[in-house]
């Protein structure tokens, strides 16, 4: 008998329509195609056209329709009608809910703004909340940055005018050996899988660095496995191998870095350290022609790396030599880091020799024309093709400024930054630090702050200090503690409030951030003090408002709830103003508009605060008839300007020749076009200003162009940060504003302005000898935060998330497969299941990030394995350091930024007896919005 | 039927690159998504939001550690799906004919409507690529996204099967490896492509890329004995800084 | 494997019953009339009984009939066509028997043939899965064979068939089990050819792609203990065969004769519980497990 086959139609209808617009299933924002049948979401999947990803998707975005129909979303305002904490609420208007609030603010605002702090957590809007906040007059504003990243972002600033991921990326097209260190998977997801793609298929090289050896670092060539919280030192031991064998590329650190720039070495001299410059300001270099004295930027100047000058009695010598003596030094020797980072100093050298290889060996070079600022006229473009990348795994320590500054420093000592091959900046960025703005923190009742909150301090005159020098603002960003916090301290806020140090605030309001559960350090602590009550039976934080879209643990600790919308629902703008998406090829910005309505009575936060704005009759949510003045936010979107001709979107803008992209004035239809545009807007860099962006006429006048710079802004960049310096002479005794006494020799030893390395904090606070074990998280590829365990295709995937043990220490205690550990730290204990993993750093554990969830949350049942078997690390950490007798308690930060160090956990681990669940257990919360249901066939279409 | 055709027109499956794939579960999503809402049946998810959530899915991302004699142990992160092997054996134990394998490309579907939902091509199949839907109670499987592949109502450039287009990684490739000269065939010629489990003789069409050689640099000593292999890269100008700056100033002397 | 309740139940008594029609085809014992009626209703439940269980694990019974169309190739299918012939050419031989008193031979031989060729067809449904080698052997036709024949004697009062066949069944069984523990591993498939990764070093599962549990898991993975696996055999083989051959050996009685027939009953459902539970198929080792 023959084959038969039953005939199927191959051609099925896909769907009615698809709706493009951006993902949020994460912080990376990919462009999405929703192909809706019958008006519902049917299917999602990556946009071919948008230029973050390219038409992939990662697991979270495609599962963006179960997070789109979960259960656990909000349905109407609620009204907190049990104690904090119980999740008892009742449902509200929205007008009496806005009322509220508005009866809690409108007197602070008249008798002190200070008394709010608003927080965004991981809000993809701060441009616009900060606008909010900045109108409202409160000092007390930041989204989420403090808890994440600052240390990178901050560091790269700092250095070169731009860090990794939103300023930056590898030149995946031209490298050929990629070096990664640690990174949070949400971070530039689905561009660094697809580079890595790029890299393999031309068979180019990768280096991992990582204590663990999972994701990015399972495909790496050359695993090199690290222990936490000694990255800097093994990059400055890199450097030293570097600079002791010439390899380092002298050319380009004359040209385009402050490595020529004279500073003064007379350590009695008030300017001790400073750079030395003209009447200009101008930082002064020797030109190599004329041996003279001359402002780095003058045409035709070769800046002289090597000579050193005298002045008024004062010898200057230029930051290379500082940099040779510093780093020369046996101290960074490979056998000396070998056994403290974990590493051979056989394969630091290894790695050291190969890095120079490609570099120099490889060069490679693209026939390209383009004029540098001193107005050279160069032939080609050459490039170092050796690429480098890191994020949260190496901010997220108390010496993470310091180590993000070795790895920029690096890179530029290779010359690979800004290069084919390298390291490559995309727009809005490069931009030096001084283009950034100054924290501002003045507050009057009733007006607007007297500028952004956040920003970049110069010097100790920037500091957010009140007038008796007192911290300006509640998270203590910007003072002598942490006087680089430029993105704010999240993670000090509720425990700041609740101790009233600085000071006692009314109303704590927070959007999208689960600070009562896994984005907190010391959560039990935090509950505590979000529920905790005066003498009075008070709370001592009197008002919380939070806005979530989810039934997440944070809300439960509310008094009040707005609900937001899910992401298909709702208008955003990916803006230049903001955290943009462009590409080192092209600047880009992107919308999300709702490809569906709400079947619920809930409202886009972003659209709640433009008409709370209102009430509150905020001076940019008004019209001078006291109006509102923008109806939701798409009419924001499309009228705002920030400056003239310079809006959220910069897309089909209104021309003087009509439609045009860049500057122009607010298009009613703008919006409209980037929906027909598939919810994006892409304008490309012409070629000749591709590379070396910070120094390349044709960039800067692209730049311009476009709206980014009102004028060029050529720089170089700053392998010696002299801000960090002026904070070092404070410290040493000069200058008006001073620290305080205790800070004094922190300040010395940790703002030094080139990069160094020290221990972690947690080093010296606890027996190393006891504490013997690093214990880290990452944040699996399938899951964001606390969001995926509400989204039934991911939480099957991560239900539960096992301690990683590595070989040694699950031997050495006798573990076997099912059993669990008792893991303590010097502030916490918590029991949990274990696993073995042979690829992992000897003296380091490890587990999943926020996969534990609390009972009742997420309209997860009560015995959902989240919350039997799933645990946080997060009770194991506190905000501060353990006690060191001195009577102060330090903040587990970084001294620079105030960046919370995660990283710098120490435990130990014994085997325990299995408990029936995870311990710490908490009582359940009562779910808002009931339990999803037992069984699930979703299909759209029939 | 589920006697199998004596040859098939083409050869269609994947080449999955264990060098490549992160493990980042996007193919195991987005087929998820794209076969629930198409072929036959919803793929079902039970107790979704319970104390054992356990759903259909036709793809999963499973991980290795592999300890070397020597060295570090490596992680690898392993896709499986159908192999659409050439000799199924979970068509041949079909009973009622709901497993084929199609002449024309070697896809190996199930028609549902002719499914008893009796399992045992899903013992047949030594991979696992087969799952019976809990809530639907017949056999589900990977369909290389036929309703895609051929599929006139989306662009050619779309006409992949799901997991293929989302790789952010690129891990993954689809196409004919009946034909020699195809991208897919040429991968593995070149990258040595290998079947899983060929002990078992159902000659899958599915190919695997296997990782290539890790670790090289600890492999290399620094120096062997006197010779420091090293010497031509990291061969030092200076050990202190006051002949680093004597270097320099000659360094830029030829610049 | 899992043992599912239903196929134990199933492989069973059908075996039992289709055992039972057997010795009844072949004469044995020569009974007609209401006699006949209740060995015949007795061989039904079981064999009929066993089918329909069957049935309960199956996603689409309604469809069962499509399950005739691939004799061709699968061995369900051809048990599906052999046991209802077996079943027709036994019930008109039966009806001969029971309502005319006559016994037609050729038909009884057929239907004989044919309950064996059914217990031989439901064997190779196991037999055939090169998945599971535990099972991929020869011996599994013959064990299976052999148990139905020697309960069939039992059933059908063949005391002395029963006596031979039941020691016989017995080997067989040791036999299957003591090669069986070493299948997997004499199969060559392991986590290496699994994955194709055994060229670079020794292969452990780490994650599992779900942290939750599959349809993978609940019906190919069962793991059974050691000293459980040996208790059950040790039940399985005094109650299956020892005790029903201590029992035949003293004189005669119903009440010894049903005892026996049940101790067999549960001894072969310890035994295939255990066919089930100890059957490793190869899709465990891409979970580590086996």
């Amino acid at each position: 008998m023959s084959h038969r086959q039953p005939k199927i139609d191959t051609s099925p209808k896909v769907s009615d329509e698809v709706r493009k617009t951006t993902c949020y299933m994460c912080a990376c924002r990919c462009g999405i195609n929703v192909h809706m049948k019958d008006g519902k979401v049917a299917y999602i999947e990556g946009n071919r056209d948008h230029p973050v990803n390219r038409g992939v998707l990662c697991a979270k975005g495609s599962a963006g329709i179960m997070q789109h129909n979960a259960p656990s979303r909000l349905r109407a305002p609620l009204k907190r009608v049990g104690p904090r904490g119980s999740g008892e609420f009742e449902e509200i208007s929205w007008n009496e809910a806005l009322q509220i609030a508005t009866d809690w603010l409108a007197p602070i605002r008249a008798e002190n703004p200070e008394k709010l702090a608003f927080f965004t957590g991981r809000d993809q809007s701060q441009s616009f909340t900060s606008y909010w906040a900045q109108n409202f007059g409160t000092p007390n504003y930041a989204a989420h940055g403090g808890f994440c990243s600052v240390n990178m972002a901050a560091a790269g600033i700092y250095t070169m005018g731009g860090a990794f991921w939103e300023f930056g990326q590898p030149d995946w097209d031209h490298t050929k050996l990629f070096m990664i260190f640690g990174v949070a998977e949400d971070h530039d997801s689905n561009p660094i899988k697809m580079g890595i793609g790029k890299i393999k298929a031309r068979g180019a090289k990768v280096i991992g660095v990582n204590p663990i050896r999972s994701g990015y670092n399972a495909v790496a060539d050359e695993w090199v496995g690290i222990t936490p919280g000694t990255d800097g030192l093994f990059i400055l031991s890199l450097v030293h191998e570097l600079l002791r064998s010439g390899s380092i590329d002298l050319d380009y650190l004359a040209r385009y870095t402050n490595a020529p720039v004279l500073v003064n070495m007379d350590p009695k001299s008030p300017e001790y350290g400073l750079l030395m410059r003209d009447a200009d300001g101008k930082t002064l270099v020797i030109d190599r022609k004329t041996g003279k004295l001359t402002p780095f930027d003058q045409p035709g100047v070769q800046p002289d790396l090597a000579a050193s000058h005298r002045h008024a009695g004062v010898t200057h010598k230029p930051v290379m030599h500082l940099i040779a003596e510093r780093y020369l030094d046996p101290q960074y020797a490979p056998e000396a880091v070998a056994e403290r980072c974990g590493i051979t100093a056989d394969k630091i050298r290894i790695i050291a020799a190969e890095l120079a290889r490609v570099a120099f060996d490889e060069e490679i070079v693209l026939e390209q024309e383009w004029t540098d600022f001193r107005g050279e006229t160069h032939k080609v473009m050459k490039g170092r093709p050796v690429a480098f990348h890191a994020m949260r795994g190496i901010s997220a320590h108390s010496n993470g400024f310091q180590t993000c500054r070795a790895l920029h420093m690096l890179q530029i000592l290779l010359g690979s930054v800004e290069v084919p091959g390298g390291f490559r900046f995309k727009p809005p960025y490069p931009k030096p630090v001084s283009a950034h703005p100054k924290p501002h923190c003045k507050v009057t009742p009733g007006k607007p702050l007297d500028g952004p909150h956040l920003g970049f301090v110069q010097g100790p005159d920037d500091l957010a200090l009140k007038d008796d020098g007192s911290p300006a603002r509640i998270d203590k960003a910007f003072t002598w503690d942490n006087p680089m916090s430029a993105h704010g301290l999240m993670h000090m806020v509720i425990s700041n409030a609740h101790a009233g140090d600085p000071y006692k605030i009314d109303t704590l309001f927070m959007y999208m951030a689960n600070m009562a559960w896994n984005s907190t350090m010391n959560t039990r602590g935090v509950i505590d003090m979000l529920t905790d009550t005066d003498e009075n039976g008070d709370y001592v934080i009197p008002h919380i408002i939070y806005s979530d879209a989810y039934s997440s643990e944070m809300v439960a600790y509310a008094d009040l709830i707005f609900p937001d919308t899910t992401y298909l629902e709702r208008h955003d703008c990916i803006s230049l103003l903001d955290r943009p998406i462009c590409e080192a090829d092209a600047a880009a910005d992107a919308i999300r508009w709702p490809v569906v309505e709400p079947d619920r009575d809930v409202r886009g936060f972003q659209s709640v605060l433009c008409d709370l704005g209102a009430r509150l009759n905020l001076p940019g949510f008004v019209n001078g008839d006291g109006n509102q003045k923008y109806a939701d936010y798409a009419d924001y979107i499309t009228n705002h300007e920030r400056k003239p001709g310079i809006g959220p979107l910069s897309g089909w803008r209104m021309g003087e020749d009509g439609l045009t992209h860049g500057r122009g004035g607010p298009n009613a239809a703008q919006l409209d076009h980037y929906i027909e545009n598939g919810g994006f807007c892409v304008q490309h860099i012409p070629e000749a200003a591709s590379y070396y962006k910070p120094w390349n006429v044709a960039y800067q006048e692209w730049a311009v162009g476009l709206g980014i710079f009102d004028s060029p802004q050529h720089y170089i960049f700053d392998l010696y940060v002299e801000p960090l310096r002026r904070f070092q002479l404070a410290a040493e005794g000069h200058g008006e504003r001073q620290p305080p006494d205790h800070l004094r020799e922190r300040i010395r030893t940790t703002l030094d302005p080139l990069p160094i390395w020290y221990p972690p904090f947690e080093d010296e606070r606890v027996n190393t000898d006891d504490f013997t074990v690093h214990a880290l998280t990452q944040r699996p590829m399938a899951m964001y935060h606390s969001w995926g365990s509400q989204n039934v295709w991911l939480r099957q995937i991560h239900g539960h998330n096992p301690l990683y043990l590595p070989t040694k220490l699950w031997e050495a205690n006798g573990f076997s497969d099912g059993d669990w550990a008792r893991v303590t730290s010097a502030h916490g204990e918590i029991t949990v299941p274990v696993a073995h993993m042979a690829a992992l750093n000897e003296n380091t554990v490890w587990t999943w990030n926020a996969i534990g969830k609390r009972k009742g949350a997420w309209a997860l049942d009560k015995d959902a394995p989240e919350t039997t078997k799933g645990f946080l690390l997060n009770h194991l950490i506190h905000e501060l350091l353990p006690p060191k007798g001195d009577g102060l308690r330090w903040a587990n930060s970084d001294p620079v930024t105030g960046q919370a160090a995660w990283f710098d956990l120490r435990v130990k681990i014994e085997k325990a007896d299995a408990p029936s669940e995870t311990q710490p257990s908490f009582a359940p919360i009562k779910s808002p919005v009931g339990h999803g249901p037992d069984h699930l066939e979703w299909k759209v279409g029939t | 039927m589920t006697q199998l055709p004596e040859r098939t027109e083409k050869k269609l499956g994947l080449v999955i690159d264990l060098d490549t794939c992160v493990g980042c579960h996007a193919c195991v999503v987005s087929c998820k998504g794209w076969n629930t809402e198409n072929y036959g049946a919803p793929l079902s998810d039970q107790s979704p939001y319970g104390a054992d959530p356990s759903g259909t899915f036709l793809n999963r991302v499973h991980s290795y550690e592999v300890q070397p004699d020597q060295g570090a142990a490596q992680l690898i992160h392993f896709p499986k799906s159908c192999l659409h092997c050439e000799d199924a054996p979970c068509v041949t134990v079909c009973p009622t004919g709901a497993s084929y394998k199609r002449t024309e490309d070697g896809i190996v579907l199930v028609n549902e409507t002719d499914c008893i939902g009796c399992g045992l091509c899903a013992w047949a199949c030594p991979y696992g690529a087969r799952e019976l839907d809990a809530a639907e109670g017949v056999m589900k499987k990977c369909t290389l996204c036929v309703d895609r592949i051929y599929n006139e109502n989306l662009p050619e450039e779309d006409r992949l099967p799901a997991c293929v287009r989302t790789c952010p990684a690129g891990a993954r490739h689809f196409g004919d490896l009946g034909d020699p000269g195809s991208e897919v065939s040429q991968l593995v010629a070149e990258r040595g492509g290998m079947d899983l489990m060929p002990e078992q003789g159902t000659k899958p069409v599915n190919k695997y890329l296997p990782p290539r050689p890790k670790d090289e640099m600890d492999h290399i000593p620094a120096t062997a004995g006197e010779i420091d292999v090293l010497a031509p890269l990291l061969k030092p100008v200076a050990e202190e800084p006051k002949g680093f700056i004597g270097w320099l100033d000659k360094a830029l002397e030829k610049l | 494997m899992h043992p599912a309740p239903s196929v134990i139940i199933f492989t069973t008594l059908s075996g039992l019953g289709f055992g039972l029609l057997f010795w009844l085809g072949l004469g044995l014992p020569p009974v007609t009339g209401w006699v006949a009626f209740v060995f015949f209703a007795i061989a039904y439940a079981l064999a009929v009984g066993g089918l329909l269980a069957s049935t309960f694990h199956l996603g689409h019974p309604e469809r069962a009939l499509k399950a005739f169309t691939q004799w061709r190739t699968s061995w369900l299918s051809r048990e599906a066509w052999t046991s209802v012939a077996a079943l027709i050419a036994m019930a008109l031989y039966g009806a001969g028997l029971v309502f005319f008193g006559t016994q037609w031979s050729v038909l009884g031989w057929l239907g004989a043939a044919l309950s064996l060729l059914t217990v031989y067809s439901t064997s190779m449904i196991y037999g055939q899965l090169k998945t599971v080698p535990r099972w991929r052997t020869p011996l599994t036709p013959t064990l299976l064979l052999a148990i139905s024949l020697a309960g069939g004697a039992l059933l059908a009062g063949q005391i002395t068939a029963a006596l031979i066949l039941l020691p016989i069944a017995a080997v067989l069984q040791v036999l299957w089990w003591v090669r069986g523990d070493n299948a997997l591993r004499d199969s060559g498939t392991t986590m290496e050819s699994a994955t194709g990764l055994g060229h670079i070093g020794r292969v452990r599962a780490f994650e599992p792609p779900h942290t939750g549990t599959n349809y993978l898991l609940r019906e190919f993975v069962h793991v059974v203990g050691r000293k459980h696996a040996i208790k059950l055999r040790v039940i399985a083989l005094g109650l299956g065969y020892a005790l029903p051959v201590l029992l035949l050996l003293l004189p005669f009685g119903h009440l010894i004769a049903v005892l026996a027939i049940l101790a067999h009953l549960a001894g072969i459902a310890a035994s295939r519980w255990l066919f089930f539970a100890e059957a490793e198929h190869v899709v465990g080792l891409y979970y580590g497990k086996r």
